[in-house]
């Protein structure tokens, strides 16, 4: 188990560094280039010169590259060329509220999504099933930042349940200890600083649990309907077991391998989701400063934010990996 | 009293917009307590699905209909609730079913698998279900049971997954097992091997065994009884001696006369019964088995065939039997004892 971690950890090394080359020539060939950010239309073909040399621009593409490299091992990912701070610095500053975000979107998904995918699966051509296939269809078909509006007009400038935008009520002058804001309300008692916290991640959470929940909800209907199949299942009615023993014991657990695959990948998927739905929800996290360094050109961020991305897959496969020889005996891992 | 009577047993799948399916067709035969009686027949005959239906296992589904009765110890299981039904199973009937891999939970170890049914019906948990388990594995044959318990059915081999499940279904001492073709996805040699433990528990425990096959083979080495069916009815009924020395039904002739023999010439061509399952006339038109016999005639269209009861408890339903040599039928002293 441990070899395992540590060669799936190994494996990450040469992942990024394909991804920073690809990265590096991508950025590189893309049009305008940061001097035209920095300046606008009106620079003079002097002062593109002057900050192309600042930034090292100039140099062979090559020298360019092992600078980058050599930098990105010291986890200077650079200076953000529109706010002059440390890409780093202003990550670890956004990230925890990116992570609370798509961590809560992820708790709706599965909590909601497996138990009503289930039931769909029971109650097969009824009216739960049919509400539920259909509803996920329309959850994977809307695009999330118009269901993030659509919420936001209805609950929170409507009926005013829930904060329309932002992580946290400002007045409230809460301590910071890691960013994660709820977290840090518990860490320092502040309790209603950490429930409004809490209260202010509802809307964009269910907003960007939308479509996951809908994948999941698909996944685990189809799944449930064809472990009922299974000679086992045929087994374990044959025993004379309660229906619920059947239910859990030897249909759910096998229902769930697919459903922990698709979760894997829908989790990655969630962190650039979370791009549209942080500026719809002006949620300070890193995707809506995402959003913003894309219209600004700020190369460093962008590339620091798809590093970050890949990182971020290949440790979610890999504890779903980890959770799949937990459920399935076939597959454990040594 | 017989310990189960399964009596003119229909089983119906009806699909909106499609011709009604007789699986079953008014199949009736009995068990006696500590008999081993066989339902033989191609696949598709309805031997399964006759099975699934005495068990209560027939996938849920609009449909479905199923008629008749199969009186189990003075009870109609086919009229007993959901509830009922599952404390009969497992209990008094068990069941082992065809592929022994596809027929274990793959993500649970066998110890557990083997303790739920201890659980359920003997109220033994934790190291008594335990015990008990390991004693059970043993006692079908599985060496080492402490170990394989721990184990999950991929570490078993097929003989040993046969085994396990025969270990589940004993588990509470039933009064009747059924085994749908327990030996089909198994080697040769370990089908024999399976078959003698099969043997050996319904001659220990006195456990009445409904033996559900194709293969002709394992009828001859244990059944007390057969039951022939065909086109989801039973077309011959009797001992088994006399079944095989004098089938009198064309399909039963057929049937032994397909089976391939060592002993047969170099080139001597195999013996199959023409055309196939699906070329099946409808009961109610006449024999379904006319239009792939050898021995048809005018009469056998029509009407549908009544059952004639012959000497010796053998019954068939044939309009043309298959001749007895020597004119005469007397009763005689054949495995009547």
């Amino acid at each position: 188990m441990f070899r395992f971690i540590v060669r799936r950890l190994l494996q990450l090394i040469p992942t990024l560094f394909g991804l920073s080359l690809l990265l590096f020539i991508w950025l590189r060939r893309l049009p305008g280039g940061p001097e035209t950010a920095i300046l606008g239309e009106r620079g003079t073909p002097e002062m593109r010169a002057a900050i192309r040399r600042n930034m090292g621009l100039d140099e062979p593409i090559l020298v360019q590259y092992g600078r980058f490299v050599r930098r990105m091992i010291k986890l200077d990912l650079g200076t953000s060329t529109s706010t002059k701070r440390a890409v780093t610095t202003e990550f670890i500053e956004r990230f925890p509220g990116t992570v609370e975000l798509t961590i809560t979107a992820m708790i709706i998904a599965i909590g909601v999504g497996i138990p009503l995918g289930y039931l769909a699966a029971r109650r097969r051509g009824r009216f739960l099933d049919h509400a539920s296939v259909g509803g996920s269809l329309i959850g994977i078909c809307i695009p999330v930042f118009f269901l993030g509006y659509v919420l936001k007009a209805i609950f929170s400038e409507n009926l005013h349940w829930f904060p329309s935008s932002g992580r946290q009520d400002p007045t409230l002058g809460a301590t910071r200890v890691t960013n994660f804001f709820v977290l840090d309300g518990l860490m320092t008692r502040e309790w209603d600083a950490a429930a409004d916290a809490l209260w202010h991640l509802v809307l964009p959470a269910i907003a960007l649990a939308s479509i996951p929940l809908a994948i999941i909800v698909r996944i685990t209907r189809a799944s449930v309907l064809e472990v009922l199949n299974e000679d086992f299942v045929r087994t374990a009615e044959a025993k004379g077991l309660t229906e619920q023993t059947v239910r859990r014991r030897h249909v759910l657990r096998n229902a769930m391998l697919p459903v922990a695959t698709s979760i894997g990948l829908l989790a990655g998927g969630l962190l650039s989701g979370a791009v549209l739905t942080e500026t719809v929800f002006a949620f300070s996290g890193i995707g809506a400063f995402v959003a913003e360094a894309i219209g600004q050109r700020d190369y460093p961020v962008l590339m620091g934010f798809i590093l970050i991305i890949a990182v971020v897959y290949v440790l979610v496969n890999l504890l779903v990996d980890l959770s799949y020889s937990f459920i399935d005996p076939r597959v454990r891992v040594r | 009293m017989a310990l189960l009577e399964v009596e003119d047993l229909a089983v119906t799948f009806a699909r909106r917009g499609q011709r009604a399916v007789h699986a079953v067709d008014g199949v009736s035969f009995s068990v006696d307590a500590g008999e081993v009686v066989g339902l033989v027949g191609e696949s598709g005959c309805g031997k399964s699905v006759t099975s699934l239906a005495i068990m209560g296992l027939l996938p849920k589904q609009p449909g479905l209909r199923v008629g008749g009765k199969a009186v189990f110890d003075g009870t109609d299981l086919l009229q007993l609730d959901d509830r009922s039904r599952r404390d009969i199973r497992g209990r008094d009937i068990a069941m082992i079913f065809q592929d022994p891999l596809s027929s274990l939970n793959p993500v649970i170890p066998i110890g557990l698998q083997v303790t739920e049914v201890l659980t359920r019906h003997r109220g033994m948990k934790g190291e008594t279900a335990a015990k008990e388990a390991a004693a059970l594995l043993d006692r079908v044959g599985i060496p080492d049971p402490k170990r394989r318990l721990k184990e999950y059915p991929h570490q078993l081999s097929g003989g040993m997954r046969q085994r396990a499940l025969i270990a589940m279904a004993v588990a509470c001492q039933p009064r009747l097992l059924i085994a749908d073709e327990p030996t089909t996805a198994l080697d040769v040699t370990i089908q024999a091997q399976i078959l003698e433990l099969l043997k050996e528990l319904v001659r220990d425990s006195g456990t009445a065994l409904l033996m559900i096959t194709h293969d002709l083979g394992v009828v001859a080495g244990m059944c007390d009884t057969v039951n022939v069916l065909y086109g989801g009815r039973v077309v011959e009924t009797a001992r088994r001696r006399p079944l095989f020395r004098q089938p009198r039904h064309p399909y039963t002739v057929g049937l032994l006369g397909s089976v391939p023999r060592l002993d047969a010439g170099r080139g001597e061509k195999l013996n199959p019964i023409p055309g196939s399952v699906r070329d099946l006339l409808p009961w109610p038109d006449g024999c379904a088995f006319a239009p792939r016999c050898s021995r048809r005639i005018d009469e056998c269209v029509g009407e549908p065939p009544e059952l004639v009861q012959a000497y010796d408890g053998r019954s068939y339903r044939c309009v043309n039997p298959e001749p007895v040599p020597g004119t005469v039928p007397a009763p005689r002293e054949e495995e009547s004892a």
